[in-house]
Order: structure tokens, then sequence, then C-alpha cells
């Protein structure tokens, strides 16, 4: 069997094993409430794996070696906030948003400020984070199918979008929890086996990692770059490129000089065994400086960059919906304790082989450096450093769990996404729900098809800025806070909204020019939560002073409910209206 | 109190006294009574307090890593920079000890509020 033959198989394996658990759940699920937040009879432990299968998206999966590979030392702060994300839910949310009772985070808003106009608000958040959120999983899709079978990008996007909407429409909150909890353990095994694979092959072997030139080539490669780049050649000798050098068309041309060159979408390199590879530039050529913290992602003013990634990815996850609404199918406070305690202990777990991946990407597939795509670092190290079967098998291990990877984290937004649009714009029955979701799932295909192409990391991150900059205030503020009223709550969603959305989108259409004023807007618009948090969490506050009169009266009842522990007789679940 | 040659005087009541005063509080809770009011944000403000006194530990660990990790590029223990070491494994057990200590802790609380609330000594 070929190697693609295989990797095609086990891709079908994975897909049809979530189609078959999402059907065995099917049969579970009956009411509306199963389908909104499976009746509330979710565990802890089945919990933890389900929240922690559906948030180890393509950016977890795939994109954090790619980022490691790339940049080195600093791009460790990703993982480390993508878990530390977790730690601020557990101190700051899970518990009073589990008893507050609601059913989705609209609802949320409604029960604690009273007002059906700020819920409309919050669904419209909730729209924008879904959106930034779930057009990167399709994007990484269309980029995995293209990688690892040479299909067409557009198959990526339309497979998973018809496979998640058929199991969300079918059986909703129920029948995801088994597919995503089956699908963290199928993610940790697909990425873990490869890694201690690479690692036992590295321990015998050994490599240098730390030297003072870019890794080399192990034989003659050929590399056709796909977006216009500009590469930091520092040893062009044997180096040569047929299409447009530095704006001139050539043809087996050797490279002139060392230092920074562009190179043109379509063009080839042609690299002799032995070549030092060329990077793109502002990454990190030399290993030693790969090695070491400090430099930042690419760009001007690295602390400022990690910075905002910290601030974005700790407080992040405190607003992403999908996220959320999985706490809600906890059976009481103590037990969403539990849950948010066992997803980090699981996402500390995972975490550690992608970083062994990105290493070893470095290591084995330099040329990924070349092209910028290395977001494919992890389904083509295996293939690279091991020969024949076991090579093949590795690779369609890894190839199963990327798959799995974009299904879970697509199920869980369009669960929740469907959840808010049902019985916030519908009337909320079950019909509704599977309307809900078949638009929603549909809908962002064309986008991820349209819109530019950033790592998926980074692109993830740029959502985790927007959910920081809007439901983390509203939702940290509600649950604390008793003088949050309803014109600042919206007022706090309004700015955080349009200051980080406005960044992202104008990072998609293509960024600020770096040169710009010292960099510094280049870097505020790639990273915008440095700023758009406290500026969310700061109008929030002063709206609320000043619109002091309009505070909900019942608030201390309110209050009692979300904090009171269970068995006091305060707890009211909420249900939709008909 | 009492000396040990006379025998304890016994009050004989209807019910369990217990149980007619944790019905008492629980609807001064329900009710939002001055004194429920007074419990809950008791509460409220012991948990936040737990929370924020947890988070500033952790962000303080963080902040000093975050300054040091130039620095730590320099080291290695066994082939292995510290610079790797520290955010790639042992910034993780520090999250980890931070939430299960937050766990223990606000069950705690949450269990010392329901015996102020049932009236239990």
């Amino acid at each position: 069997m070929s190697g693609s033959a295989l990797t095609a198989a086990a891709l079908i394996v994975a897909a049809v094993a979530t189609m078959a658990i999402g059907a065995y759940g099917v049969r579970l699920s009956r009411t509306t409430s199963d389908f909104l937040v499976a009746s509330r009879t979710v565990g802890p432990r089945w919990n933890a794996a389900a929240i922690s299968g559906e948030y180890l998206s393509a950016a977890s999966f795939l994109g954090v070696a790619g980022l490691i590979a790339k940049y080195g030392a600093d791009a460790l702060w990703y993982p480390v906030g993508f878990t530390a994300g977790y730690l601020g839910l557990l101190l700051f949310v899970a518990a009073p948003l589990r008893r507050s009772g609601a059913y989705t985070v609209p609802d949320f808003a409604e029960f604690r400020l009273g007002s059906v106009w700020l819920r409309k608000v919050a669904m419209l958040v909730v729209l924008v984070i879904f959106v930034f959120y779930l057009v990167p999983q399709y994007q990484g899709a269309g980029l995995a199918l293209k990688t690892l079978l040479g299909v067409p990008a557009w198959i990526g996007p339309l497979a998973v979008g018809a496979i998640v909407v058929a199991n969300v429409v079918a059986g909703g909150m129920r029948s995801i929890t088994f597919v995503q909890a089956f699908q963290y353990w199928l993610k940790l095994t697909a990425i873990a086996v490869p890694a201690l694979a690479l690692l036992a092959l590295f321990a015998q072997q050994g490599g240098e990692l730390g030297g003072p030139l870019p890794p080399r080539l192990a034989e003659d490669t050929t590399v056709t770059v796909e977006t216009d780049v500009v590469l930091d050649i520092p040893a062009p000798a044997g180096i040569t490129v047929t299409g447009t050098l530095d704006g001139r068309a050539v043809r087996d041309a050797p490279v002139p000089a060392p230092g920074e060159h562009t190179v043109a979408a379509g063009s080839t390199l042609h690299l002799p065994a032995g070549a030092a590879t060329p990077v793109v530039a502002g990454t990190p050529a030399a290993g030693s400086d790969w090695l070491a913290s400090g430099n930042g992602l690419g760009g001007p003013h690295p602390r400022l960059q990690v910075l905002s990634i910290i601030i974005a990815t700790f407080l992040g996850t405190m607003g992403l919906p999908h996220v959320l609404v999985r706490f809600y199918t906890n059976p009481d406070g103590r037990a969403a304790r539990r849950t948010a305690l066992a997803v980090i202990a699981l996402l500390s777990l995972f975490y550690l082989f992608p970083t062994l991946l990105g290493v070893f990407a470095r290591l084995y597939v330099p040329q990924l450096l070349i092209t910028g795509t290395a977001d494919a670092a992890v389904l083509l190290t295996p293939g690279a450093a091991f020969d024949g079967a076991l090579g093949q098998a590795l690779g369609a291990l890894v190839a199963a769990g990327a798959i799995a990877a974009f299904l879970a984290t697509s199920s869980g937004l369009l669960v929740s996404i469907a959840g808010a649009l049902a019985t916030d714009v519908l009337r909320g029955r079950v019909r509704d729900f599977r309307i809900a979701a078949l638009i929603a799932g549909l809908l962002p295909i064309p986008l991820a098809l349209s819109a530019a192409n950033i790592e998926l990391s980074r692109s993830v991150g740029l959502a985790f800025a927007v959910a920081a900059s809007t439901l983390c205030p509203l939702l940290v503020l509600g649950v604390w806070w008793r003088g949050l009223t309803v014109p600042g709550a919206a007022a706090g969603l309004l700015v955080g909204t349009l200051s980080s959305a406005s960044a992202v989108a104008v990072e998609i259409v293509g960024g600020i020019d770096e040169r710009l004023l010292g960099g510094w807007p280049a870097v505020i618009v790639g990273y915008p939560a440095v700023l758009s948090v406290p500026l969310a969490f700061a109008t929030m506050v002063l709206v609320s002073c000043c619109t002091r009169r309009t505070r909900p009266r019942d608030v201390a009842q309110i209050f009692a409910r979300m904090h009171v522990p269970e068995g006091l007789g305060m707890g009211v679940e909420r249900v939709p209206r008909d | 109190m009492s000396s040990p040659e006379r025998p304890q005087r016994q009050r004989v009541v209807l019910a369990h006294r217990r149980g007619a005063r944790m019905v008492r509080t629980r609807v001064e809770l329900q009710e939002q009574t001055p004194v429920g009011d007074a419990l809950v944000r008791g509460l409220v403000r012991a948990q936040l307090g737990l929370a924020l006194r947890l988070a500033a530990v952790v962000l303080g660990v963080v902040g000093i890593v975050a300054a040091a990790l130039p620095a730590l590029s320099q080291a290695s223990i066994g082939g292995l920079r510290l610079n790797w070491l520290v955010l790639g494994v042992l910034i993780y057990l520090l999250l980890l000890w931070a939430g299960r200590l937050y766990v223990r802790l606000a069950e705690q609380g949450e269990r010392d509020f329901v015996r102020v609330v049932d009236g239990e000594p």
C-alpha cells in the first residue's frame, strides 16, 4: 500500500469513527435540553476529555509545532497560554457560571442583567468569535488534505463542514460529547507516538540544533514557493532559483549574495544536499538564535508581542463560547471546577508532544522554513525522518489526528453557535437547533476559501484576542462585580469587539507595514490584546459607574444564585422559552 | 460547666433543634434578608480573594520567569536548555499546582459556608 493510500485510509477511518460515535449518541438525544446542554449530566472526566478534545484545534495540533519550528523558544508561550487560560477559567468563572443555570453565553447575559436587548448583543459577539475561530479550522483542513493527498484546497473545508454539520444536526450536545472525548485520546495518541519515535531516533543518531548555522538539508531538495516571500539566505552557495528573484525573471540562476531576497509566488528553489536552509526573513536563521528566548515571533518589539500573546491566551479561554457552553453540561458547580482542573492536566500532557515535533521538524524537514507554511511540520516530519513503512504508518497516524482536530473543534463551535442562534433568533425547538446548525456550518466555507492564510496558531490567537476583549470582561465583571449595568456591558462589548475585530480584519487583509512609525502600529494590529483587553474592561467599568441608577434591582438574588453552593435550594436551571 | 455529681439538665423539644434553625437560615438566604445578604457577600468576598491571591502568585512567577528567560537561555541541564525546560515542562506543573490548591480551598470555603448556614458549630 502506498503512503498516500495509507494516509487516505487513516483519514477515512477517523472520519467514519467520528460519525459512528456520533450516531451512537444520537439515540440518546431527544429533548431540547439534550441538544443544548446534554441535559446537564456530564461528569468531570468525560467533560474534561470532551473539552480538551474540542479545544485542541488545528492550531494546537499543527500550528504550535509549526511556530516552534519557525520561531523557536518564544513560540512556547502559545501552548503555555492555551493551558493557563483554563486556570483563569477555573479561578474566576467555572463554578459561578455553571450555578447561574444558563444554557448559552447570551443566556447568561440575560440572567445577570435582565435585558433581552443585551442578550442579542452578546449573541452577535458570539457570532463574531465563532467566525474568526471556525474559518482557520476550515482553512487548516484544506491545507492538510492538500499536503497529504494533493487534492485541491477547497475539498478540505467542504469535507469537514459536511461531516460536522451531519453530526451536530443529528445529535446536538449529547452526541458531540462522546465524539469529542474520543477525539482527545485519538489526538494524544496521534501526536505522542510519532513524537516519541522521533525522540528515540534523535537519541540514537544525535543532531545539531543549537549551532551558529541554519539547519542543513539532508538531500537534494526542490521547493516551490506558493506566496510571495522575503527569504533570508545566509549561505547562497549552490542554491538556484527558477521564477522571479528580486523582481527579475530568472531560470536556474544562482543567488548573487548572502542576505535578504524576494522570491515571487510560483518560483522554485533548488537546494543541494548539505546546503544551509534559507528561512523566511524575520525568523531566526541560526540555531543559537532559535534556541534563545526574547526574539519574538517575527517583526519588531518582541517583548510587546509576547506580553500580548500572554494576555490574549490567558484571558481568551474565558471568553470562548464553545468552551463555556461545555461547562453548562456539568451537573453542578463543584463538577465544573473539577472539570477545569482535569482539563489543565490533559492539556499539559498533550502540549509536550507538539513541542517535541516542532523541534524535530527543524532538524528533519528544514525546507518547510523556506515556504513559510510551517503548519505542515507535524504532517511531514514523521515521513521525512523515517524511511519506508514505519514513516508511512506514522504519517497516516498523524493525519488521522489532524482530521480529528478539525472535526472536534468545528463541531464544538457549531454546537455553541447553533444553541445561541436557535434560542435567540429562532424559537428554541430541536428543529430550530438543526436549521441553525446547518446554516452556521455551511456559511463559513466560502469565507475560508477567500480569506488570506496566516499561520494557524496566529489566526486562532487573534480569535482569542477577540474573546478576551469581549466575553471575558462580561463574564468576569458579571460574576464578581455587583455594579455592572446593561449600558456598561453593552459599551464594553462594543468597544472590545470594534478594537479587536478591526485589528484582526486588517491583519487578515495583509497587515500593516512593519516600517511604519517604528513598527508600533504593526505589532498592535498583529497582537491587539495588549490594548483592546484593558480598553474593554475600562469601558465596562466606567460606563457602569456612570449609569449607576440602571443597576438591576434583584442583583443580590442573582449573586446568591451564582455563588451559593448547591443543596441550599438556591439553584434554578434555565430553559428556553417557547 | 455542670458538676459531675448532678445529672446534666436536658431540654426536651418537639423536633430536632438543628433542623429548625437550618430551615430558618436557609429561608433568610432565599428571601435575601439583611442576614442572608451579608452571608452571601462574605462568601463572594472570600472566594474572590482566594482567586485573586492565587492569580497574583501565578502571574508573579510567570513574570519572573519571563524576565529571567534570556539569562536561562545560556544555561543547560543534561543538554536541555533551561529556557526550554522551564517553558516546556515546569510551568505546567505550576499551573496544575495552583489549580489543585484552588479547588481544595474553594470547596473548603463552601463547606464552611454551608456549615454556617445550617447552624453547625
